[in-house]
């Protein structure tokens, strides 16, 4: 006898679809739109309500909860601001494609269009930064458009999804089904490869003199490492990975050649230029790591594989363009390069393209001054990456912190590294490492920051408080936006026009008042003794207040439409190589 | 060069303004656009007549496919195809004017719809470029108004965008 169907209401639809989703997290923040969804969560223990402190925070942790454990980030709103401060967060996602279903509450439906209170078109606001987004209107169409909306962000190039709720949904009753799986017949994204192209991608990467491999976020994303370093380590050949696509290749094996683009290594960026084939990876060629796309990889066929099709020829044209699955369509690629009997890469003419990559390799352009007791932001970095062995998650706000931290933290994992690099949200880095925390208690979290980002979601240290995420901050504080400040001192003939820090707080006394433990550490031979003492502090967030070199710089450069051989190295002339 | 795209979408709220704002957060030309529900009550076509170069319109196909409401997306000047738009145009028509007027939409195969004392109201149909026509042989001071459907596209031959 087929099981009766329960009659329940719009708010415990919501509440149960989460949990038959799987979902254990809800970051969220209250209000008069959601007010009968959260009744109905206070009644329920199978997902845990994160209470943030600001919509912002709730978006970026859900984030950072997705980009470490590879599930969707879920988030609770409610109408009118909560849903527009969400927005930030929501095009942070889509710039980098993370999958968050963020629910918005929303006036009830015979109240929309009339500017009632709390009321603003989210549907319409968010459309340019969602993969999709879904109005109910029905209490009947609840249940499926959830599994819908985590259909949609989870699968093929993954993305944000809003679903805004009226109120008078969440009340209205209906019989509760959760669909086991859905179809959208006009939603269906590739998954293999084209045989044919993958056939001629091979025989074009065995056919190269001198190969470069650029990954990207999209082999992270897609669960691909495992692949993309049996294929490398197989090949043989160099790799680079963009700053989305950190870890996916560990970072400390001998074929990669670091970070490429505007703050990439000199080894990386000269082999980008000098390669005759270049195999980009789920990587979208951004104009951070392209740098003037006419001077772009002059002798290189490219192949390129990437899932989304309309990533393929949209800023530089390729020869062999594979859609599909990366895990997929490397899986295929290995196959025909294992095969008995086939091509194999070119041993001679490797051995002489490996000789240039070392000699580029030799000229050590991450190199910075370890003689001086002022704090160099790398060092800072650099003993965290020791004394974590190389293994911590890393998040970061945006600046020159961030850079300095995807160069000198050398991540050998995929997810562990955590940062806006499509969007560029300063703010991000305390509430995504709070929601990498809740995923991994165990695990050691860090946030690089600035103590200009820092400030921009420093709310979240009280969440961090209440929900016991022990997380450890890193700011490296320079007194400036480093990063504006440094383009001014390049570009604007040092006007640092409105780039210094001036008023900060007391960040010690602010992590006390926080409830957490503030330090301050001012010299150099201070730093790893400080680090040391907060990482032993497993069972408190921790707020170090690095006073760091104020008019340090982020080296290597590549200004604005220059091409990747184009680098500055130092503001040293000598080593002006350009 | 200008391309007519024809797509069917799922005929959901908020399908027309995806995209619409595809085109413009993108900075992609809009000529003109079409929408209307198809002999299947959930889809609605489009038509969208753009212009760009090859890789310009490469990208809006694949942009517009990738929209989750977008069934299918042709570019018609891929075929032969046929390409109609609607005008309704109201000219002024004293009893001095009227004979030559009337000469005129019948030169043009239009047909006059609704007439009062002063009016002619017109109903043509045809390519833009036979619509413009009409309008440049019209005495400018006579034309009252003029409403456009924009361009509606469909392919030459047996083959249907479904298949």
């Amino acid at each position: 006898m087929a099981k009766k169907k329960e009659i329940l209401r719009g708010a415990e639809i919501f509440c149960r679809a989460l949990k038959d989703e799987g979902i254990k997290h809800l970051f969220g923040y209250p209000g008069g739109a959601v007010l009968h969804i959260y009744d109905e969560l206070y009644k329920q223990d199978a997902v845990e309500h994160i209470l943030v402190r600001h919509e912002q925070g709730a978006t970026h942790a859900a984030d950072g909860y997705a980009r470490a454990t590879g599930k969707p980030g879920v988030v609770l709103v409610t109408s009118g601001p909560g849903a527009t401060n969400a927005v930030t967060g929501i095009a942070t996602a889509y710039l980098d494609s993370i999958p968050l279903v963020v629910f918005t509450g929303q006036v009830s439906t015979h109240m929309i269009g009339n500017d009632a209170f709390q009321e603003v078109d989210s549907i319409g606001i968010t459309r340019p930064c969602v993969k999709h987004n879904f109005l109910v209107k029905d209490v009947k169409d609840l249940a499926t458009t959830i599994k819908k909306a985590f259909y949609v962000a989870t699968s093929g190039r993954p993305g944000p999804v809003v679903v805004d709720i009226p109120k008078d949904v969440t009340a209205d009753s209906c019989e509760y089904e959760y669909p086991d799986k859905v179809d959208i017949s006009s939603y269906k994204p590739v998954v293999k490869g084209h045989p044919g192209q993958i056939k001629r991608a091979a025989e074009l990467i065995l056919s190269a003199k001198k190969p470069m491999i650029y990954s990207g976020g999209g082999v992270i994303l897609g669960e691909a490492s495992k692949e993309l370093t049996q294929f490398t380590k197989l090949l043989g050949y160099p790799i680079t990975n963009t700053l989305m696509g950190l870890g996916a290749f560990p970072a400390t094996h001998k074929q990669f050649v670091g970070m490429l683009g505007m703050h990439g290594t000199y080894e990386a960026n000269m082999a980008m230029h000098h390669c005759d084939v270049l195999i980009a990876i789920g990587a979208r060629f951004d104009d951070r790591v392209t740098g003037d796309l006419e001077k772009f990889c002059p002798y290189a066929k490219i192949v390129h594989i990437d899932v989304d099709p309309s990533s393929i020829s949209k800023n530089v044209p390729v020869d062999i363009p594979i859609v599909g699955d990366v895990k997929h369509v490397l899986k295929d690629l290995l196959a025909i390069l294992k095969s008995d009997g086939g091509q194999k890469p070119d041993a001679k003419a490797l051995k002489a393209w490996w000789k240039q990559v070392d000699e580029w390799r030799a000229l050590d352009c991450l190199k910075f001054d370890r003689d001086t007791e002022v704090i160099k932001p790398q060092y800072v970095v650099e003993k965290l990456w020791e004394l974590t062995k190389g293994d911590a998650f890393v998040t970061s706000d945006v600046g020159q912190h961030q850079m300095w931290a995807a160069q000198f933290y050398k991540f050998d994992k995929p997810r562990r590294w955590i940062n806006s690099g499509g969007l560029g949200t300063m703010g991000f880095g305390v509430p995504a490492a709070m929601g990498v925390k809740l995923a991994y208690p165990d695990e050691t979290v860090a946030c690089i920051s600035g103590e200009a980002s820092l400030v921009m979601c420093i709310q979240e240290l009280s969440t961090c408080l209440q929900y016991n995420t022990n997380i450890k901050i890193l700011s490296l504080n320079n007194r400036y936006m480093g990063m504006v400040r440094q383009w001014q001192e390049f570009f604007y003939s040092s006007r640092y026009s409105h780039s210094y820090m001036e008023a900060l707080p007391d960040f010690v006394k602010m992590a006390e008042s926080y409830g957490h433990v503030g330090m301050r550490i001012e010299k150099s031979s201070d730093v790893e003794g400080a680090l040391k003492e907060a990482l032993a502090l497993k069972d408190r967030t921790v707020l170090m207040d690095f006073v760091t070199d104020q008019t340090e710089n982020v080296y290597p450069m590549i200004a604005s439409g220059k091409g990747h051989h184009e680098m500055h190295l130092s503001s040293d002339k000598d080593r002006e190589l350009a | 060069m200008r391309h007519i795209l024809s797509l069917l979408m799922e005929n959901e709220a908020g399908a027309l303004s995806r995209v619409a704002g595809l085109f413009s957060a993108r900075a992609f030309n809009i000529e003109s656009l079409t929408v209307a529900p198809t002999e299947d009550p959930k889809i609605s076509r489009m038509t969208i007549v753009t212009s760009g170069s090859d890789a310009i319109i490469e990208q809006i196909m694949k942009q517009v496919n990738k929209l989750v409401d977008v069934v299918k997306v042709v570019d018609l000047n891929d075929t032969r195809h046929i390409e109609r738009e609607l005008m309704l145009i109201k000219v002024a028509a004293k009893k001095t004017d009227r004979a030559e007027i009337k000469r005129m939409v019948d030169v043009f195969r239009g047909r006059i719809i609704d007439v009062t004392e002063n009016s002619f109201t017109i109903e043509m149909t045809g390519t833009g470029e036979k619509l413009d026509a009409f309008i440049q042989a019209l005495d400018e001071r006579l034309i009252l108004e003029v409403v456009r459907s924009g361009v509606s596209g469909i392919a030459r031959g047996d083959k249907a965008i479904h298949s």
